[in-house]
C-alpha cells in the first residue's frame, strides 16, 4: 500500500504538470490563432467602435487618468459635444493604459497601438484558462481541458477577439467566465473571501461592458432557483449576500452606471433576491430555535405579511417613479418586434438582428449537438454548480437566439457543456478496463479532489464513471452520492470481470469518430477565422483573377486625404457609422458617431441626407458643415454602402421628423426601392442619391453605367449637384467627399448661380422647373 | 424582521407564546460572543432604518452619501452575519473548509473592500 501511495503521489504530480502544460499550450494556441488578421492584413485597429476605444486610450495615456475621467470631447457630436468620461465603460482603456505604464516602467517602449491590437488575443488566452477553471469546478479536470480547448478556437468568440478588434467584448468574456468561476466556487465553499473576489471581478466587468446586466440577473436567478428547490444553505447566504453588497456598491463607482443599481428595474431582481435571502436566512435561524410545529404556523403568517408588504412596496415605488422602467434595449430582448416599431436606431444595427439558424452552426460547429448532451449530464447530477450551468445554458441560448451579438455570451457556456459531454464520453470509451490499477487510482483521486472529498485511499476500481452506466437512481446530495459510489465500487471489485463491458471494437470506433469530429472542428474554426472574422473591415480584400490577394484600401486613403487637405476645425458630415473612424483617423470634428446617445441629432443628419438640395443646404449651413462624406459601393460591389443603409436612415429620421421625411416617398410607383430609371422622384432629389451617383456614369462608356451592388443600371439622366463640389473620390469610388459651397456672394440661391454659370438663361430654367414640378404633381 | 412578526400575531395567545419560546430558547442557547454580535447587528439595522427614514422624510440629496451610508450598514450587517455563520462550530458540517480563524481573515478582507468603496463614494 505504501509503495502504491508513493507511486500515486508521483503520478498525480506528473498529471498536474501535464495538465498545466496542456493548459498553457491551449492559451498560446488561443493567442496565436487570433493573429491571422495581422498576418493577412496588418497590425491595425478594426471596424468602428475599436477606433473610438483606441482614441480614448491614447487620450488616457497622454493626458492622465483624471483628465480622462472628466474628458469633454468637443470633436464629436458637433455642436453638442460629448461628456466622454461619463458615458463610456472605461475598463478596456484602463486595462491597456495600465499595461502600457507597466511595460514602460520596465523600459519596454512599446507603442500603445500594439497594446491595443494585441489585447484581444491575450485576453482570449486568459479566457481559456478561466473556462478551464470554471469547468473543472463543476465537472472534472479533463472536462475543463476540453472546454478550454473548445473555447480557444470557437468562432463565436474569435469573431470579437481577433488581433485589432479592440472592443469591450474582447476583455469582458474573460471577466464573465472568471466571475462565474469565483461565484460557483464561493457557493461551493461558503467563503466570503471568494465571494469578495466575485464582486471585484464583477466590478471590473461593470467597468468594461454593458453586458454586466447578464451577470447581475443570472446570479440572482441561480440563487432564486436554488431557494425554490429548497436548497437554501448557509454557504449560499454567505456567497450571495457578500457578492451583492460589495458588487453593488462597486458597480456604482463607474460614472456611466452611477446610481442605476439602486433605481432601475434591471437591477431590482438582484435586490429582491437579496431581500428574500435575508428573510429565508432569518427563518432558518428561527427554525433552529423552535420546535417545528409552532415554527410552521409562524412561518405561514410571516410569509403572507412579507409578501403583501413586498408587492405593495414595489407598486408604490413604481407609481412614485422611484424605480425606472426598463430601457428600450432590454425590452427588445423580450419582444423582438419592439425595437423595429419604437427605436429604429437599435433595430438598424446588424448585430442587433435576430440570429439566423445557420449562424449557430457557423459559430459553434460541432459544439451545437454536444451542447444539449452536456446539459443533460448536468441534469443527471444536480449539484448547486450544475444548476448554475443549466440556468446559464438556457438563458444564454435564448438571448443568442434574439440577438446575433449575444452569440458571444452563449459561446463559452456551450464550450463548457461540450467539455463536460466529451469528458464523459471519453471516460467511458477510452477503456479503463484494460488499464492498470495505478492509472485508475490517479483518476480516482482526481475525481475525489474535484468532488471536495479528501480521502486518499479510495477503493481501487476499474471504472470511474460506472454510476453513469449502471448505477441505481442517484440522490441529490453529493455526499450521499459519493458514499453510494463507494459502496458500489466495493461491490464491483468482486464481479470485476463479469460486469457488462463495452468491447474494444466499439471503443475504437467511438474514439476514432470523435477524433475525426475534432479534426473537423479545428478545420472549420481555422477556416472561419481566416476567411470570415479576420477582416479589419477598414481594409477590404478581394482576389485578382490569378488568385492573388488584392487589397482595397479606400477608407484610409480618403481619411488620410481629409487629414491632409482640410482645415483643422473642419466639420465633416457623414452617417453615424463612420463617426468613430473619422474622429480617429482624420482628427476632424464629426456631427454624429457610433455612440448613439442622441437620437434626434442622428435623425437630423438622416434628414439632411434625405432632403433635396435646397432644404439640405439650409440644414448643412446651420450645422456649419464643411465636408460631406458618403460611402458608395456601386463601382466595386461593396454591399455595406450608404445607399443600402439609406432606408434605415430614413426610418430613423421619420421617427423624429414625421412631417419632413416619409419612407413611402422613397419607393417608386411600384413600391420598390430602385436606383435605375424607375427611381422615385424624392429619392432622386435627395442629396444622398446625388452624392452617391454624381458623375458615376462618366466612368462607363456610352451610358452603360451599372451598379454592382444593386445589380441594376443606374438613373440615366445627368445628376446636377449645385450646393457642393466633389473634392475627392477614392480609388474605387468607395468613399466620396464633397465640399459644401459657401453661400453665393451676391445673394442668389446656389441653384440659380449654377444655372447662371452654366450659361443658360434663367427664365427658361424657371419654366423647365415649373414643368418638372407639374410632372411630379401629376 | 421580528417586529413584523410580532404585529402579525397580535390576536392569538398561542402564537405570542411561540415568540416567547423563541426568545427564551435564544437567551438560553446562544453563547455570549454571539449575543454581542447579534446586538451589534440589531444596532446596525437601527442605523439603516434611521437613515432610510431620514431620506424618506427630509429628502434624498445628497443621494450618493445616503447610498454610501445605507449600503455600509447593509454591508456590515451581512459581513457580521457571515462571520457569525462561519465561526460557529455547529456549521462546520455545512461549511467544512472555513475555520474560525479563516473566517476572521475573510471578514477583515471583505470589510476593507467594503469601506474602500464606501469612502470613495461618500464624497
Amino acid at each position: 500500500m505504501a509503495v502504491s501511495a508513493v507511486n500515486l503521489q508521483s503520478l498525480k504530480k506528473s498529471k498536474d504538470l501535464l495538465c498545466i502544460v496542456i493548459l498553457a499550450l491551449i492559451a498560446i494556441l488561443a493567442f496565436i490563432s487570433r493573429l491571422l488578421s495581422v498576418v493577412r492584413f496588418e497590425s491595425v485597429i478594426h471596424e468602428f467602435d475599436p477606433w473610438f476605444n483606441y482614441r480614448a486610450t491614447q487620450y488616457l495615456v497622454n493626458e492622465g487618468f483624471y483628465k480622462f475621467l472628466t474628458w469633454f470631447d468637443q470633436v464629436s457630436w458637433y455642436p453638442l459635444g460629448r461628456v466622454v468620461g461619463g458615458t463610456l465603460y472605461p475598463g478596456i482603456m484602463i486595462t491597456s493604459g495600465i499595461i502600457y505604464k507597466v511595460l514602460h516602467f520596465f523600459n519596454f517602449n512599446i507603442d500603445i497601438r500594439h497594446i491595443c491590437v494585441f489585447l484581444g488575443p491575450v485576453f482570449a488566452g486568459l479566457t481559456s484558462i478561466a473556462t478551464y477553471l470554471l469547468t473543472s469546478e463543476v465537472c472534472t479536470k479533463s472536462a475543463g481541458l476540453f472546454a478550454a480547448a473548445f473555447v480557444a478556437i470557437a468562432p463565436g468568440y474569435i469573431s470579437r477577439s481577433v488581433a485589432g478588434s479592440y472592443d469591450n467584448e474582447a476583455i469582458s468574456i474573460f471577466l464573465l467566465m472568471i466571475t462565474f468561476y469565483f461565484w460557483v466556487k464561493s457557493v461551493k465553499t461558503g467563503s466570503s473571501f471568494l465571494a469578495a473576489c466575485t464582486a471585484l471581478f464583477y466590478f471590473y466587468m461593470v467597468s468594461a461592458w454593458g453586458g454586466y446586466i447578464f451577470i447581475i440577473n443570472l446570479i440572482p436567478l441561480h440563487v432564486f432557483v436554488l431557494l425554490l428547490m429548497g436548497r437554501y444553505s448557509k454557504r449560499l447566504y454567505v456567497a450571495y449576500s457578500t457578492f451583492y453588497v460589495l458588487g453593488t456598491i462597486g458597480s456604482m463607482q463607474i460614472p456611466f452606471v452611477g446610481f442605476q443599481p439602486a433605481t432601475t428595474a434591471e437591477h431590482m431582481a438582484a435586490l429582491g433576491t437579496f431581500g428574500l435571502l435575508q428573510i429565508v436566512a432569518f427563518a432558518s435561524f428561527c427554525r433552529d430555535q423552535l420546535p417545528s410545529e409552532s415554527f410552521k404556523t409562524l412561518l405561514k403568517r410571516a410569509l403572507i405579511v412579507i409578501f403583501i408588504i413586498g408587492i405593495t412596496g414595489f407598486i408604490v415605488l413604481q407609481r412614485l417613479h422611484i424605480i425606472d422602467p426598463w430601457t428600450g434595449r432590454l425590452y427588445s430582448l423580450f419582444d423582438t418586434g419592439y425595437a423595429k416599431k419604437h427605436i429604429p436606431i437599435i433595430a438598424s444595427v446588424s448585430e442587433h438582428q435576430p440570429t439566423a439558424w445557420p449562424s449557430f452552426f457557423f459559430d459553434l460547429h460541432i459544439l451545437v449537438p454536444m451542447f444539449p448532451v452536456g446539459v443533460y449530464f448536468a441534469f443527471k447530477k444536480l449539484t448547486d454548480e450544475n444548476v448554475f450551468i443549466i440556468l446559464y445554458s438556457f438563458t444564454a441560448a435564448y438571448f443568442a437566439g434574439v440577438m446575433v451579438r449575444l452569440m458571444l455570451t452563449l459561446t463559452p457556456i456551450v464550450c463548457v457543456t461540450a467539455g463536460i459531454c466529451m469528458s464523459y464520453l471519453f471516460d467511458n470509451f477510452l477503456g479503463y478496463k484494460k488499464s492498470k490499477a495505478t492509472v485508475v487510482k490517479v483518476e480516482e483521486t482526481e475525481e475525489v479532489l474535484s468532488g471536495n472529498e479528501s480521502t486518499p485511499e479510495s477503493p481501487v476500481s476499474p471504472k470511474i464513471n460506472s454510476p453513469k452506466i449502471n448505477s441505481p437512481k442517484m440522490t441529490n446530495s453529493p455526499k450521499i452520492h459519493n458514499k453510494l459510489k463507494k459502496s458500489e465500487h466495493n461491490s464491483q471489485k468482486q464481479d470485476n470481470s463479469e460486469s457488462p463491458s463495452i468491447t474494444f471494437e466499439i471503443k475504437l470506433i467511438v474514439t476514432l469518430s470523435l477524433l475525426l469530429v475534432f479534426c473537423m472542428y479545428v478545420w472549420h474554426c481555422t477556416w472561419v477565422t481566416s476567411n470570415a472574422y479576420s477582416s479589419p473591415s477598414i481594409v477590404l480584400a478581394s482576389r485578382n483573377r490569378d488568385g492573388s490577394q488584392h487589397i482595397i484600401d479606400d477608407f484610409r486613403e480618403a481619411y488620410y486625404w481629409l487629414r491632409q487637405n482640410s482645415a483643422e476645425d473642419a466639420k465633416i458630415m457623414s452617417w453615424w457609422d463612420y463617426g468613430y473612424q473619422l474622429a480617429g483617423m482624420t482628427n476632424r470634428t464629426t456631427l454624429v458617431d457610433n455612440n448613439t446617445w442622441n437620437n434626434t441629432h442622428i435623425a437630423t443628419v438622416g434628414r439632411m441626407l434625405a432632403s433635396n438640395e435646397e432644404n439640405a443646404y439650409e440644414l448643412l449651413r446651420k450645422h456649419d458643415v464643411d465636408y460631406a462624406l458618403v460611402m458608395f459601393g456601386g463601382a466595386i460591389g461593396y454591399s455595406g454602402d450608404d445607399i443600402n443603409k439609406f432606408l434605415w436612415m430614413i426610418r430613423i429620421s421619420e421617427n423624429v421628423y414625421p412631417e419632413q421625411v416619409k419612407e413611402e416617398n422613397f419607393y417608386n410607383s411600384r413600391g420598390e426601392y430602385r436606383v435605375d430609371d424607375s427611381v422615385s422622384p424624392t429619392l432622386r432629389d435627395s442629396i444622398m442619391f446625388k452624392m452617391s451617383f454624381y458623375r458615376f456614369k462618366d466612368l462607363y462608356p456610352n451610358n452603360q453605367a451599372f451598379d454592382r451592388v444593386r445589380g441594376t443600371t443606374v438613373y440615366s439622366k445627368p445628376i446636377q449637384l449645385t450646393i457642393m463640389d466633389e473634392v475627392y473620390s477614392s480609388e474605387n469610388l468607395l468613399v466620396r467627399i464633397y465640399k459644401i459651397k459657401k453661400p453665393d456672394n451676391i445673394g442668389r440661391s446656389l441653384q440659380s448661380a449654377a444655372v447662371f454659370n452654366s450659361g443658360r438663361r434663367r427664365k427658361r430654367n424657371r419654366k423647365s422647373r415649373k414643368y418638372k414640378q407639374q410632372k411630379i404633381d401629376d | 424582521m421580528s417586529s413584523t412578526k410580532g404585529s402579525s400575531s397580535t390576536t392569538e395567545k398561542n402564537e405570542k407564546s411561540d415568540i416567547q419560546i423563541l426568545w427564551d430558547n435564544y437567551i438560553e442557547n446562544t453563547p455570549g460572543k454571539y449575543k454581542i454580535m447579534d446586538s451589534y447587528m440589531a444596532f446596525i439595522v437601527m442605523m439603516g432604518v434611521i437613515q432610510f427614514v431620514y431620506c424618506f422624510i427630509i429628502g434624498k440629496e445628497p443621494w450618493a452619501t445616503f447610498l454610501a451610508g445605507f449600503i455600509s450598514c447593509v454591508g456590515s450587517f451581512v459581513l457580521i452575519a457571515n462571520l457569525r455563520i462561519q465561526s460557529n462550530p455547529n456549521n462546520m458540517k455545512e461549511i467544512p473548509k472555513i475555520t474560525p480563524e479563516r473566517s476572521y481573515a475573510d471578514f477583515f478582507v471583505c470589510s476593507v473592500i467594503l469601506y474602500l468603496f464606501v469612502i470613495s463614494f461618500i464624497g
